[in-house]
């Protein structure tokens, strides 16, 4: 047993292949360079057999003119712009529904998620139904259907549905009027962005005032006396610079006016549906998860059943709710490219469809596209994480 | 979904396969597999259709069906796959057809940039609208204003932008996927007007549930030579292709068709009808198939005209007359090289 005597540091001895550290940095770079080698030598090999073929590549093709023609712009486009706008044009458009859907899908979720737990049967049959049967249908069977049956009930332009004279209704969308701004707009604009600060602030210093005092303040009327008042004051005070272009009929169609097209409309209210169901779900699972003693603590502290649900229950239900909720907001968003089966003009009609087409450069185009649902997925799981983070349980 | 797999399967190609490597040439690959995979519409009367069997019909089908003759002596050696107008290059790129015969326009780019040979022109057509009787407008420049249906992919799209530009007209353009969502979407009244080549509006007009409430406005806002398509880089697959239709139009013009060959081919006298036929000279060695190739086709499937006749003629429910695509000596442009 001589060893005793021996160096104690035994491991410097061995040698530092056998360290685990170096051992897992030295196998990952190696992985590290045989990723990167074999991508290097897939786009090299492509960009020569393509030559080869005689097949245009590179994103030179940004840069030509389009040539096409979108029928919603959220900016100025117009048939002799670039791809490249054609791509922003189409990208605007998928957020567009997307931010909208996510919005709506939200609040239609969580009414119909707490619909589901209601005491009273009508309204808990309903929401039942309503899950039920929206997340058994394939969400292209449900744009198809807001889009060729809703559409086909609708009248022509000529004996559209009017609201009020201002609005109206036909197979051709939503016309609204248009805004036009005079002398003075801005400062109403600027009194609408002031009373949305001040009634945040307002709201801040009433709850902080009822943490020490205890005394409740009417949070919502004053704020929305803040937000109406305001503004009206600084329109009456410019002299009403905010006047309405009323849509006209003129020839085929209406002249003026904003066009809401009907394809936004079917696109944005199946797909909110559609994903309003599965969040129903999760609102509700995240409610079942709060245990009934929280239910019956508040009550006990004599908060009425609407306070129960709104400060204890849904705030603790919530850790339980936004992860998949995250997943469900990537989902609708993933899903708006199913608008090229109605003709909304997206990412993937415009862009991957319509330029991939003329241009023929499918490589390139494929991998922007994706590499974007890519981007706006992550940026949308980054946001929610955040969120995620600020309302999970903090455990000491 | 289609169309991701096909950028897939073409990014697949080109970044694995060793560049320069001289795979075994189209010609042999057909032959080893036993036939010819032609790519053709997802549904289009009188030129790509399949009927409630799912057997295809058509002008742009009896096409692949005459290049299958040629081949195999057996017209029935085709496979399709129906392509969507944005898919059907990449199919063709990627190798996943050998033949595209899906209405497709000659254009410069698509024939310089695409890694693609047009072989020919099959129809010579041009775009036009169609548009509800009701609406009363009897000429397309009376549309401004109008929503416009149309498919996405398309070199119609493009055509409408400039036509609507060049006469200072304003316009909102629907484009959709596929064929039969067009005519849907213009069906249920979400456009005024319906756009695509002519030939194709006679097609899509039966679609409609009033086929007479429709009209079809005079103008021809485009040219649009409609033919096969094969890949960029085997010349002697472009040749063969490429001789099939002029085999089919020789025949018109000789008066060869598919009840009179057995009988031309042995009593004939005129030196033309017997190249055509392969019992003199010895055509099809050059193209690597047999020399009684032309016998074949018009055995097997007929000429032009009697393709022309039964899949989109006059006796047919498309009612599309000859014009244009007339041989060049009874006053239409289709003309075929000599054979010999």
């Amino acid at each position: 047993m001589t060893d005793l005597a021996g160096p104690v540091g035994g491991r410097a001895k061995s040698s530092f292949i056998n360290d685990p550290k170096v051992r897992s940095i030295g196998l990952q770079l190696i992985a590290l360079v045989v990723v990167v080698f074999l991508g290097w030598s897939f786009t090299e090999n492509a960009r020569d057999n393509l030559a080869a073929q005689k097949i245009a590549t590179g994103f030179g093709f940004l840069d030509n003119t389009a040539g096409f023609g979108i029928n919603q712009t959220l900016i100025p486009y117009s048939e002799t712009s670039t791809y490249g706008r054609a791509f922003v044009v189409g990208l605007l458009n998928t957020l567009l529904v997307a931010v909208v859907g996510i919005f709506l899908a939200t609040i239609i979720g969580f009414l119909v998620g707490i619909g589901r737990l209601s005491k009273n049967f009508v309204v808990r049959t309903l929401s039942t139904v309503y899950v039920e049967v929206l997340r058994n249908l394939p969400p292209l069977f449900q744009i198809l259907f807001w889009y060729l049956a809703v559409l086909s009930a609708m009248p022509g332009p000529r004996n559209s549905i009017s609201l009020f004279g201002e609005v109206f209704i036909s197979n051709r969308g939503i016309i609204i009027p248009r805004p036009l701004f005079g002398d003075g707009a801005g400062i109403v604009v600027w009194a609408i962005g002031l009373a949305i600060l001040m009634a945040i602030l307002f709201r801040h210093w009433a709850a902080s005032r009822q943490e020490e005092t205890g005394r409740y303040l009417p949070v919502l009327w004053v704020n929305l006396a803040l937000i109406l008042g305001l503004p009206l004051i600084a329109m009456i005070a410019t002299g009403f610079p905010i006047s309405f272009e009323v849509p006209q009929l003129k020839g085929f169609n209406f002249v003026g006016g904003v066009q809401v097209i009907p394809e936004f409309v079917a696109l944005t209210v199946a797909l909110a549906t559609y994903t309003a169901a599965f969040i129903a779900e999760n609102v509700r699972s995240g409610i079942q998860s709060v245990s009934h003693g929280q239910t019956e603590a508040a009550h006990s502290l004599g908060l009425r059943h609407a306070q129960t649900l709104r400060l204890v229950i849904i705030p603790q239900a919530m850790r339980v709710i936004i992860p998949p909720l995250t997943s469900q907001y990537l989902n609708l968003t993933k899903n708006s490219s199913l608008a090229v089966g109605i003709g909304y003009p997206d990412l993937v009609a415009v862009f991957a469809g319509t330029a991939l087409n003329q241009t023929g450069q499918a490589i390139e185009i494929i991998a922007i596209t994706m590499g974007v649902y890519l981007v706006l997925s992550i940026i949308t799981a980054t946001i929610m994480n955040v969120y995620n983070k600020r309302v999970a349980l903090v455990e000491r | 979904m289609k169309r991701l797999l096909s950028t897939f399967a073409l990014a697949g190609a080109m970044g694995l396969c060793a560049f320069g490597a001289q795979a075994a040439t189209k010609l042999e690959q057909v032959k080893s597999k036993g036939f010819v995979q032609c790519g053709v519409s997802q549904g289009r009367p009188g030129f790509s259709n399949p009927n409630d069997k799912g057997e295809w019909s058509g002008l742009d089908v009896e096409f692949c069906r005459a290049v299958a003759a040629a081949i195999f002596g057996d017209a029935t050696k085709v496979k399709f796959t129906p392509l969507s107008a944005k898919d059907r290059f990449t199919a063709l790129q990627s190798g996943d057809i050998d033949i595209l015969s899906r209405n497709t326009t000659w254009t410069i780019t698509r024939d310089t940039s695409l890694g693609l040979n047009f072989t020919g022109v099959t129809y010579y057509d041009g775009q036009g609208f169609m548009i509800r009787k009701d609406k009363k407008v009897n000429s397309a420049l009376e549309l401004s204003g109008a929503s416009v249906c149309t498919q996405t992919g398309t070199t119609t799209e493009q055509n409408l932008a400039d036509y609507f530009r060049a006469n200072n007209m304003t316009y909102e353009v629907i484009a959709f996927a596929t064929n039969d969502e067009v005519v849907k979407a213009y069906d249920a009244g979400r456009c005024d007007v319906l756009t695509t080549d002519r030939s194709g509006l006679a097609g899509e007009r039966l679609k409609l549930t009033n086929p007479d409430d429709h009209i079809v406005l005079p103008e021809i806002i485009s040219k649009e030579p409609l033919g096969p398509v094969v890949a960029h880089g085997d010349d002697q697959w472009f040749d063969i292709v490429k001789w099939v239709l002029y085999a089919q139009l020789n025949a018109e013009e000789l008066g060869v068709n598919s009840k009179n060959v057995d009988e031309q081919l042995k009593s004939a006298v005129n030196p033309e009808i017997k190249r055509l036929l392969g019992t003199e000279g010895k055509y099809g060695e050059g193209m690597g198939i047999g020399n009684d190739w032309g016998y074949l086709i018009i055995k097997n499937v007929g000429n032009y005209a009697e393709i022309y006749d039964r899949t989109v003629g006059p006796d047919t429910p498309l009612k599309l007359v000859r014009g244009l695509n007339a041989l060049w000596n009874k006053g239409g442009i289709q003309y075929a090289p000599p054979i010999r």
